[in-house]
């Protein structure tokens, strides 16, 4: 698993992202980019070169289904592994998200090693 | 009691009046069918009345302009507080990883999964800021309510504020799905989403 990979992490609350980011600093990430909306983290995505994105679902002016939408529809990000850690737990949502091509789903709250066990499974390495 | 909307457009005072105005043609020796009509509008007439001095009681103009505005002001400085709090535990976090980095062996592992266990419990601060986002959203939805029933009954009374306006219709996917967290036992657990996942592969 290539650690050196650029990682976005999307979510509204700038709490929630340090933890995210502390946890990927565990996990020997270390080149970890943010966005508070997925509509900065789409700007973003077209803009840069990530090989993991890991978003919330609850934001505005776009969601993170928009957004994982959107990543799907555009040709150069479509492959881009992408991840939803959201407190979003019913069955339409994770239903929703796998149709939209999302490659993992993470209740929150989450715990480290559930982050761990997605990263390595989306990124080929379980 | 029906709200003004329930009336299908129809005021209490436009009943009261009604009321009013049938009393007032009838004269003389009334019929079995009169008299029970009478009775029926009598008793509505009452029930109005009644309403009027319950929502008078409730002091619905304070509930809408001060108690429950003060409310969603008291839930947003719970947030407030309790993100600064966290950030603040974070704050020691990030120094105790600091520190590990100069430890080795058994106390490093230890020190380690002290912090994370540490980040893991912080996410409650995400999940519980969401939560009362809703009792916020809840919030506003009575005072609309409360404002919507003071029209309707109370005319006099000043109206705290306008109802908020209905979700916009163009709303994506994303959107209408984003409830925010469901309570215990009504979403599905980390185990059961890995399961449904599965099932599409």
């Amino acid at each position: 698993m290539d650690k050196n990979l650029n990682v976005l992490i999307v979510d509204d609350y700038k709490t929630m992202l340090r933890i995210i980011r502390n946890l990927l600093k565990q996990l020997d990430f270390d080149n970890v980019d943010e966005a508070s909306d997925g509509a900065e983290a789409l700007a973003k995505l077209r803009a840069g070169n990530f090989g993991l994105v890991i978003s919330d679902w609850n934001m505005a002016p776009m969601t993170g289904l928009d957004l994982l939408k959107e990543v799907r529809a555009d040709t150069r990000l479509n492959k881009t592994p992408f991840i939803m850690i959201t407190a979003e737990s019913k069955t339409e949502n994770v239903v929703a998200a796998k149709q939209a091509g999302v490659s993992n789903y993470i209740v929150k709250p989450f715990n480290a090693e559930t982050l761990r066990e997605k990263i390595e499974k989306v990124l080929g390495n379980a | 009691m029906p709200d003004g909307a329930a009336l299908g457009g129809v005021s209490p005072q436009m009943v009261e009046a009604a009321v009013r105005e049938v009393l007032g043609t009838m004269n003389g020796d009334l019929t079995v069918k009169e008299a029970a009509l009478l009775a029926e509008l009598e008793a509505l007439g009452r029930t109005v009345r009644r309403a009027k001095a319950e929502i008078a009681a409730l002091s619905p103009q304070d509930l809408g302009a001060s108690h429950i505005p003060a409310a969603s002001d008291e839930l947003d400085a719970v947030v407030s507080h309790t993100a600064t709090a966290t950030n603040e535990i974070l704050d020691v976090c990030e120094g105790l990883e600091r520190l590990q980095a100069g430890l080795t062996g058994a106390a490093a592992e230890a020190l380690g999964t002290a912090v994370t266990r540490i980040y893991e419990a912080c996410s409650f601060q995400d999940v519980t800021g969401q939560r009362i986002a809703k009792v916020v959203t809840a919030l506003k939805t009575i005072e609309a309510r409360i404002n919507a029933v003071q029209t309707g009954f109370s005319p006099a009374l000043p109206v705290a504020a306008a109802p908020p306006p209905p979700p916009p219709a163009g709303r994506t996917e994303g959107e209408r799905l984003a409830n925010g967290p469901q309570l215990p036992g009504a979403g599905v657990s980390q185990d059961e989403i890995d399961r449904l996942l599965a099932s599409f592969d």
